[in-house]
C-alpha cells in the first residue's frame, strides 16, 4: 500500500562511504558536479565512471538499486540524443536520408551530453543513497551556518526539512486510513476518468490538509513547552566530527576533481 | 447477513513476516452483538477490515452472504453499503462544508434519489441525537468532538447498514457521550435488528450490552462465546494480560476470599444485590 513507498533512495549499510562525514559528502558532491562540467574529453568521462564504480564497490550498494535510479531519466536521455544527432551541424556528413541527416559534430556533442548526463544523476544518487536525510539536513545546516550572518536562518531550515522528512511516513498513513474509511462509505479511488478522479479525491484531501494542520499545531505547541525557540544557542545530540578519513577522502577528490578538469 | 471468515491470514509486509492475523474461523450471524477485545496490535482492526474487503486476507477466505468476497471483481460496494464500518475517531474523516453533506457522502455514492438522501441523513442525524433542522448547514469544522463523532457515525448510519461495525467508537469521549453511544448501540441493535461488532477496551461496555465475546490476541481468536462463559475463564484472560470487567473483578476477588457469590452478573443493581444477600446469609444480625 501507500506507506511501502521508501523516502528517499537511502540504503542502510556500513561501509567507508556511509560513514563519511555529510558535510565532506556534500561538498565533494558539489566539487564533482562541477568538474564534471569542466570534462572535454572522454577519456575525462571515463576515469569518472571509474571512479564512481569504485564508490559503488566500496559502499556496497546493490549495483541494481543504483542503476534503476537511472530509470526516471530515460526519457531526457534519448530526447538529448535525438536532437543533438539530427540537429546539430559540422563535419563529415556520416548518413543521409531525404531531409534527415547526422554530421559528425552531432553524433560526438549528442554522446558527449548523454555520458555528462548519467554521470550526473550517477554522482548525485550516490550521495542520497548512501546519506540518510537525517544526516543530509545536518550537513545543510552546518554548510549553511556561515550565512546566518547574511539573514538565512539555517537551523530553522534545516529544522524544518527534517520535521517534513519526519512526517511523510506520518501523513501516508494517515491518507490509507481517511481512504480507507471513505471506501467504506461507499468512495470509488480508483475508476473514471481524469476529471472524476481529480474530483474523488476531494474527500481524501481535505481531511489530510486538516490532520496535517491539526498536527502542526499540536507539534508547535509541543516543541516551545520543551522551550524550543529557534536555531538559537541549540546544542546538539550527535556532534558531526571531521575525522582523518573525511580530510583523506577530500583531497582524493580536489585531486581527481582538478585533475580531470584540465586533461 | 452471514459473514464467515475461513482460515483467514494476513500478513501486512511480506518481508518483515509478521502475521497480523492467523488462521482465523469465525461465523457471524444475524441480530449479534459481538464484542471484540484484544491488546493494541492483536488484530482487531484488521479482522474487522476482513468483513467488507477493505483488506483481503492473504490467505483463506471471506464470505458475505454466500459471495466470497476475497475474489476480484466482487461488487464491493454493496457489500460495504450492507457492512458498515466506522473507524477510530471516525471525526478525522469529515471533509464537507455542510453536515448535511458529509452525511449525505455515503448515499450519495449509493447513487440513491435526492428526496431518499434527505430522508437518510434527516433518519440518521435524528438517530446520534442532533437536531436535523438546527444542525444541517452548519460546518462540521465548528462542532466539539463529541457532536463531530456523532456526525461521523450518522454518516455511516445513513448508509442503512445491516451490520454496523465499530472500532472504539468511545475512545476520547466523556462519560456522557460514553452513555449516549450505548444508548444509541443499543436501540439499534433491539430496535432496527442491526448486527453491531463493538471493538472497545472498556470490558463494561462490552460486558454490558455483547450477545457473544471475541477475544484476539497475537492475531489468533483465543476466546469465543457469550460474556458470562468468556469473562468466567479468568485466568486465561489475565494470562493475555486483558483486564476483567470492574464487576466481574470485584465479584472474582470476593469469591476468592470465600465469599461464595456468582461471577456471571454485569451490571451494577444486580452485582450490589447478589453481594448484600450474600453478606446477609453470611452474617444474619
Amino acid at each position: 500500500m501507500l506507506t511501502d513507498i521508501t523516502i528517499g533512495q537511502y540504503i542502510p549499510c556500513d561501509s567507508p562511504i556511509h560513514r563519511l562525514d555529510p558535510r565532506i559528502k556534500i561538498i565533494i558532491t558539489i566539487l564533482l558536479i562541477t568538474a564534471l562540467f569542466f570534462i572535454s574529453r572522454f577519456t575525462g568521462f571515463a576515469i569518472y565512471l571509474a571512479f564512481i564504480i569504485l564508490i559503488v564497490i566500496i559502499s556496497r550498494l546493490p549495483v541494481k538499486r543504483v542503476l534503476t535510479g537511472l530509470k526516471p531519466i530515460f526519457f531526457l536521455v534519448v530526447l538529448t540524443l535525438v536532437l543533438h544527432v539530427f540537429l546539430t551541424r559540422g563535419g563529415r556528413v556520416l548518413w543521409e536520408w531525404r531531409f534527415l541527416r547526422i554530421e559528425e559534430a552531432g553524433l560526438f556533442t549528442g554522446l558527449f551530453m548523454v555520458s555528462r548526463i548519467f554521470l550526473l544523476i550517477m554522482f548525485t544518487s550516490l550521495l542520497t543513497l548512501t546519506t540518510s536525510p537525517l544526516q543530509l539536513t545536518d550537513g545543510i545546516e552546518y554548510l549553511l551556518t556561515p550565512l546566518k550572518r547574511f539573514g538565512v536562518p539555517a537551523g530553522e531550515l534545516a529544522m524544518m526539512m527534517t520535521i517534513a522528512l519526519r512526517f511523510i511516513p506520518t501523513l501516508l498513513e494517515e491518507a490509507e486510513k481517511i481512504m480507507k474509511a471513505q471506501m467504506a462509505r461507499g468512495a470509488d479511488f480508483e475508476s473514471g476518468n481524469i476529471i472524476k478522479r481529480a474530483k474523488n479525491l476531494i474527500p481524501l484531501l481535505v481531511p489530510l490538509f486538516i490532520s496535517a494542520f491539526r498536527r502542526a499545531d499540536d507539534l508547535a505547541l509541543a516543541m516551545e513547552s520543551r522551550c524550543y525557540r529557534g536555531g538559537e544557542g541549540r546544542t546538539r545530540l550527535h556532534e558531526l566530527k571531521i575525522k582523518r578519513s573525511d580530510i583523506v577522502s577530500l583531497i582524493i577528490s580536489i585531486i581527481l576533481g582538478v585533475g580531470i578538469s584540465f586533461f | 447477513m452471514l459473514i464467515e471468515v475461513k482460515n483467514a491470514s494476513h500478513i501486512y509486509r511480506q518481508e518483515q513476516g509478521y502475521k497480523a492475523l492467523d488462521n482465523i474461523n469465525l461465523t457471524i450471524s444475524d441480530h449479534e452483538f459481538i464484542g471484540l477485545v484484544g491488546h493494541t496490535g492483536s488484530g482487531k482492526s484488521t479482522l474487522v477490515q476482513l468483513f467488507n474487503g477493505l483488506i483481503k486476507p492473504t490467505e483463506g477466505q471471506v464470505i458475505v452472504d454466500g459471495i466470497d468476497i476475497t475474489k476480484d471483481k466482487v461488487n464491493l460496494k454493496e457489500i460495504r453499503q450492507k457492512i458498515g464500518l466506522v473507524f477510530q475517531y471516525p471525526e478525522h474523516q469529515l471533509f464537507e462544508e455542510t453536515i448535511f453533506n458529509d452525511v449525505a457522502f455515503g448515499p450519495r455514492n449509493l447513487a440513491l434519489s435526492e428526496e431518499e438522501i434527505y430522508e437518510r441523513v434527516k433518519e440518521a442525524l435524528d438517530l446520534v441525537g442532533l437536531d436535523f433542522e438546527y444542525f444541517k448547514n452548519r460546518s462540521p469544522f465548528n462542532l466539539s468532538g463529541g457532536q463531530q463523532r456523532k456526525v461521523a457515525i450518522a454518516g455511516v448510519l445513513a448508509m442503512k447498514p445491516e451490520v454496523l461495525i465499530l472500532d472504539e467508537p468511545s475512545a476520547g469521549l466523556d462519560p456522557r457521550g460514553r452513555e449516549q453511544l450505548i444508548e444509541l448501540l443499543d436501540y439499534l441493535h433491539h430496535q432496527q435488528g442491526v448486527t453491531i461488532i463493538l471493538i472497545s477496551h472498556r470490558m463494561e461496555e462490552v460486558a454490558r450490552l455483547s450477545t457473544r465475546v471475541l477475544v484476539m490476541n497475537q492475531g489468533r481468536l483465543v476466546l469465543d462465546g457469550p460474556p458470562e462463559e468468556v469473562f468466567s475463564q479468568v485466568e486465561r484472560l489475565r494470562e493475555i494480560d486483558l483486564d476483567l470487567p470492574e464487576i466481574t473483578e470485584i465479584l472474582w476477588r470476593l469469591k476468592e476470599k470465600g465469599i461464595n457469590v456468582r461471577t456471571n452478573i454485569f451490571t451494577i443493581p444486580e452485582a450490589v444485590n447478589e453481594i448484600a444477600t450474600e453478606l446477609r446469609r453470611l452474617k444474619p444480625c
